[in-house]
C-alpha cells in the first residue's frame, strides 16, 4: 500500500529519496510545516537529511553552492517567505552565472492570500525568474514528489543551474495527505539534454586540431562541472599542446603540469593571454569567451579558428564566433576525439608545434608572474606560503577582488573542485560560506577560505555556524585595509582618487574571532608567515581566522587593458605591451 | 529585418513571463505577440515579431529553447509561410466622409461591424503592411480608436509545427 503524507513530509521524504545529505537553511512562518517534518525523521533513520542552521540566508545559498561545487552533487536550501527568500537571491544569481546545481525550496503564504502583500510575501518565482535555470510554483500537494523529481532532473543534467521550487504554507499543511509514490524517472517533452555530440563536427574538429600549427586549449568551468578532466588532460598530453585554464576551470588541468601556461583573462599570465592572441586554432572545451577571459571579443585572436565546445547551444557563438561548433557533452566529446586520434593516419605537425612551444617558452621569461618584494608583506607572498603549508592539496574557497585573483594566480590548482570561487557574478561574501559547505561534506579534508577584510564581513556573522557544526575552516585573511581592486582602478584609472574604497573602523578581527569561540592570529611581518601558517593548519579541529596585514598599494598584474585584445596587458605599475 | 517567431510551449502559469521575461533581460524587441490554447489544450501557440540580424535572431531561438517550457518554435520568415493581424479601428464617419470611409472599405475587404450616426467601427484581416496602409488611406485625422490583434502565422505547405 501506498503510504499517505503531509505535503512537509513529502517534502522531506523526496529529500530522502534523493539521497541529500545537507539542507541548508532558515526556519520561519511559511515553511513551519517543513521544519517539522524535518524534526520528526527517525533520529537513526539511515537517510536522515541533515539540516545546518545558517545566520543568514545568503550564507544558506552559498553553503549549498560550496557544496555543489566541491562534490558535484546538487546543494540544498530551504528557506521562508519574503525576506528568507530575497535574502536567498544574491546566492541563487551567484549559482546561476557559474552553472551550479542547487535546490532552493522557498516558503509562500497560504495560496487564498497570494497576492493580497499578506505578510512576509513575495513572487518569488517573479524575483528570481531571470536567475534560475527554472522554477515552480505548487498549486496542489499531490504534485510534490514530482516537482522535487523534476526539480533535481533539471539542476543537474545538461547545463546545470538553480531551480526554485516555491510553496505556499497551506500545501503543505500537516492534516492533508496524499499518497506518497516518488517517481523513479522523469521525461518532459519541452526538455531533452543533449547526451552527445555531433560526430561529424568532432570528425572535423580532430582533423583541424593535427593541422594546426599554433594551437592552444582554452578549458572552462564545464570541464569541472562536467567532469571531464581526465579526458582533457589525455588530449592535451595526447597532442602536446598548451593548455590554459579560466578562472573557472581551474583544477581542470593540472597547474604544474609542463603544458599548463596558467590562467587566462584580465588577469591571467602573459604567457597564455600571449599564446592566445598569437594562436591559429583555438580548442575551447567548456568555456563561455567571458568578456574578463577575453577582452574586446571584436580584437579577440584574430588569426585563430575556434572550435568550440559545450552543452549549451546558446553559449555557441554568443560572443566569439564558432568555425566548428560541437553542441555536447564535453567529457564525451573528448573522449571521441581521443578514439578518433587513435584511428586517425595524420599526427601533430611536430616541428611546429616545437617552434610554437620555444615561442610560448619565450613569454613565459617575460613576467612569469613575478613581483617586487619589500619591507611590507605581499598579498602574493600569503598565497604562496598557503601553497606551501598546504602542500597544493587544500580545497581553497574564495571572495572577490585582488585576493581571489592573487589565489587564482600563485595557488596552483592540481585537481578539480579544489578551487571554488564566484566568477561569474563575481560575489563578495561568497568564502566564508562555501567553505562550510565543502567542511561539511569532506570532514577530513584542509578547507581553505582566501579572503580580504572586505569581503569576510560581508557573512562574517558565519563564524557562529562554524562554531555549532565544528567546522575547522582555516580563514586566511589577506588584510590590506582596503578595497583592493576598487582602489587598484582608482589608481589606474581614476587618478588615484579613492572614493569609498578604504576601510576604516576595522574590527579587532583576532578578539572577533575568540568572541565566536575560534582561534584568532595576526601576523604582520613576512617572517612570521611561515610558522603561523604551520600552527594554524596543525591545529585540525579548530577554525583559525588569520589576520594578515599586507602592503595596501599592491596591484594585480598582468592586467588587460581595457577594450583591447588578448596581447594588450599591464605588466606592472608602469610597464604595458 | 523583421522574423516572425512562433512557439509551441506547455500550457502552464508563469511560461509566457519567461518568454516575455526573456526579451527584456536580454536587451531584445518584441513588436507584436499573440498567445492562445492550440488544439491540445496543454499547449499554446506563441507568436511574435521581432526585428534583429541573423546573428540576434540565433541567439533569441536559442535561448528561447532553453526555457523549460518552450516544446518547439520556427521562424516563420526563415521560409514560406501565411500571416495574419486581425485589426478592430473606430473611425469619424459622418458628413461626406462617410460614403468615402465605407468606399476605403470595401477596396480593402473589410467589415463594418459597429454603426452610429457618426462613427464606424471596422473590421479588417491582413498582413501588417495592409493594415498600415488602410490607417494611411483613411487618414490619421479620422481615426477615434486602433486595436490590433498582433501578428499570426503558420508556415505554408506540408510543414508543420506540432509534437
Amino acid at each position: 500500500m501506498v503510504e499517505k503524507l503531509s505535503g512537509a513530509e513529502m517534502v522531506v521524504r523526496a529529500l530522502q529519496d534523493e539521497g541529500v545529505e545537507y539542507l541548508f537553511g532558515y526556519p520561519g512562518g511559511a515553511v513551519l510545516h517543513i521544519y517539522d517534518a524535518i524534526f520528526q525523521q527517525p533520529k537513526d533513520a539511515e537517510n536522515k537529511v541533515h539540516h545546518i542552521l545558517v545566520r543568514h540566508e545568503q550564507a544558506a545559498t552559498h553553503a549549498a553552492d560550496g557544496y555543489a561545487r566541491a562534490t558535484g552533487k546538487p546543494g540544498v536550501v530551504l528557506v521562508t517567505s519574503g525576506p528568507g527568500a530575497t535574502n536567498a537571491v544574491t546566492g541563487i544569481a551567484t549559482a546561476y552565472m557559474d552553472s551550479i546545481p542547487l535546490i532552493v525550496i522557498s516558503g509562500q503564504v497560504r495560496s487564498d492570500w497570494i497576492g493580497d502583500d499578506a505578510f512576509q510575501e513575495t513572487d518569488m518565482v517573479g524575483v528570481c525568474r531571470p536567475i534560475v535555470k527554472h522554477s515552480f510554483m505548487v498549486q496542489r500537494t499531490e504534485d510534490i514528489p514530482e516537482i522535487m523529481k523534476k526539480a533535481f532532473y533539471i539542476a543537474t543534467t545538461g547545463r546545470p543551474g538553480p531551480v526554485l521550487i516555491d510553496i505556499p504554507k497551506d500545501k503543505t499543511a500537516p492534516h492533508i495527505k496524499f499518497p506518497y509514490d516518488y517517481p523513479k524517472t522523469v521525461k518532459m517533452r519541452s526538455y531533452t539534454p543533449i547526451t552527445k555530440g555531433h560526430s561529424g563536427q568532432t570528425r572535423k574538429a580532430v582533423d583541424e586540431l593535427l593541422k594546426a600549427k599554433r594551437p592552444v586549449i582554452y578549458a572552462g568551468g564545464g570541464i569541472i562541472m562536467g567532469e571531464a578532466s581526465e579526458e582533457l588532460t589525455a588530449l592535451a598530453r595526447r597532442l602536446g599542446y598548451p593548455v590554459t585554464n579560466t578562472l573557472m576551470g581551474l583544477g581542470g588541468f593540472p597547474a604544474t603540469d609542463e603544458l599548463s601556461i596558467g590562467m587566462l583573462g584580465m588577469h591571467g599570465t602573459y604567457e597564455a593571454n600571449m599564446a592566445m592572441h598569437n594562436s591559429d586554432l583555438i580548442l575551447a572545451a567548456g568555456a563561455r569567451f567571458d568578456d574578463r577571459a577575453t577582452n574586446d571579443a571584436s580584437k579577440f585572436c584574430p588569426n585563430a579558428k575556434v572550435i568550440h565546445i559545450d552543452v549549451d547551444p546558446a553559449t555557441i557563438s554568443k560572443n566569439v564566433t564558432a568555425d566548428i561548433p560541437i553542441v555536447g557533452p564535453v567529457k564525451q566529446v573528448l573522449s571521441e576525439m581521443l578514439s578518433m586520434l587513435d584511428e586517425h593516419p595524420g599526427k601533430p605537425d611536430e616541428k611546429a608545434i616545437a617552434s610554437w612551444w620555444e615561442e610560448i617558452n619565450g613569454w613565459r621569461q617575460v613576467h612569469g608572474l613575478r613581483y617586487e618584494t619589500g619591507e611590507m608583506m605581499k598579498p602574493q607572498q600569503v598565497v604562496q606560503a598557503l601553497y606551501k603549508a598546504t602542500k597544493g592539496d587544500a580545497y581553497v574557497t574564495s571572495d572577490v577582488g585582488q585576493h581571489q585573483m592573487f589565489a587564482a594566480q600563485y595557488y596552483h590548482f592540481d585537481k578539480p573542485r579544489r578551487w571554488i570561487n564566484s566568477g561569474g557574478l563575481g560575489t563578495m561574501g561568497f568564502g566564508l560560506p562555501a567553505a562550510m559547505g565543502v567542511q561539511l561534506a569532506y570532514p577530513d579534508a584542509v578547507v581553505a577560505c582566501v579572503t580580504g577584510e572586505g569581503s569576510i564581513q560581508m557573512n562574517i556573522q558565519e563564524l557562529s555556524t562554524c562554531m555549532q557544526y565544528g567546522l575547522p575552516i582555516k580563514i586566511i585573511n589577506i588584510n590590506n585595509q582596503a578595497l583592493g581592486m576598487v582602489k587598484q582602478w582608482q589608481d589606474m584609472q581614476y587618478g588615484g582618487r579613492h572614493s569609498q574604497s578604504y576601510m576604516d573602523s576595522l574590527p579587532d578581527f583576532v578578539k572577533l574571532t575568540e568572541s565566536y569561540g575560534h582561534v584568532g592570529m595576526r601576523v604582520d611581518r613576512i617572517e612570521d608567515l611561515d610558522a603561523a601558517m604551520e600552527e594554524a593548519f596543525a591545529l585540525k579541529d579548530r577554525l583559525v581566522f588569520m589576520d594578515i596585514y599586507v602592503d595596501p598599494t599592491e596591484h594585480v598584474y598582468p592586467m588587460h587593458i581595457a577594450d583591447g585584445s588578448m596581447r594588450d596587458m599591464w605588466l606592472n605599475k608602469t610597464e604595458r605591451t | 529585418m523583421r522574423r516572425i517567431i512562433s512557439i509551441l510551449m506547455e500550457n502552464e502559469p508563469g511560461a509566457l513571463s519567461r518568454v516575455v521575461g526573456l526579451f527584456s533581460q536580454r536587451g531584445y524587441n518584441i513588436e507584436t505577440l499573440t498567445v492562445a490554447p492550440t488544439e491540445d489544450p496543454t499547449l499554446s501557440r506563441l507568436t511574435l515579431t521581432t526585428y534583429g540580424d541573423d546573428r540576434t535572431i540565433e541567439r533569441i531561438t536559442k535561448h528561447l529553447n532553453k526555457l523549460i517550457e518552450v516544446v518547439k518554435l520556427v521562424d516563420l520568415s526563415e521560409g514560406e509561410h501565411v500571416e495574419r493581424e486581425i485589426m478592430l479601428i473606430k473611425v469619424k464617419a459622418s458628413g461626406a466622409q462617410r460614403a468615402e470611409v465605407k468606399r476605403t472599405v470595401d477596396i480593402f475587404r473589410g467589415q463594418i461591424v459597429d454603426v452610429t450616426s457618426t462613427v464606424y467601427v471596422v473590421q479588417l484581416t491582413g498582413t501588417s503592411d495592409k493594415l498600415d496602409a488602410f490607417i494611411e488611406a483613411i487618414g490619421e485625422a479620422q481615426v477615434l480608436e486602433v486595436v490590433r490583434s498582433g501578428v499570426s502565422g503558420i508556415a505554408r505547405g506540408e510543414k508543420t509545427l506540432s509534437l
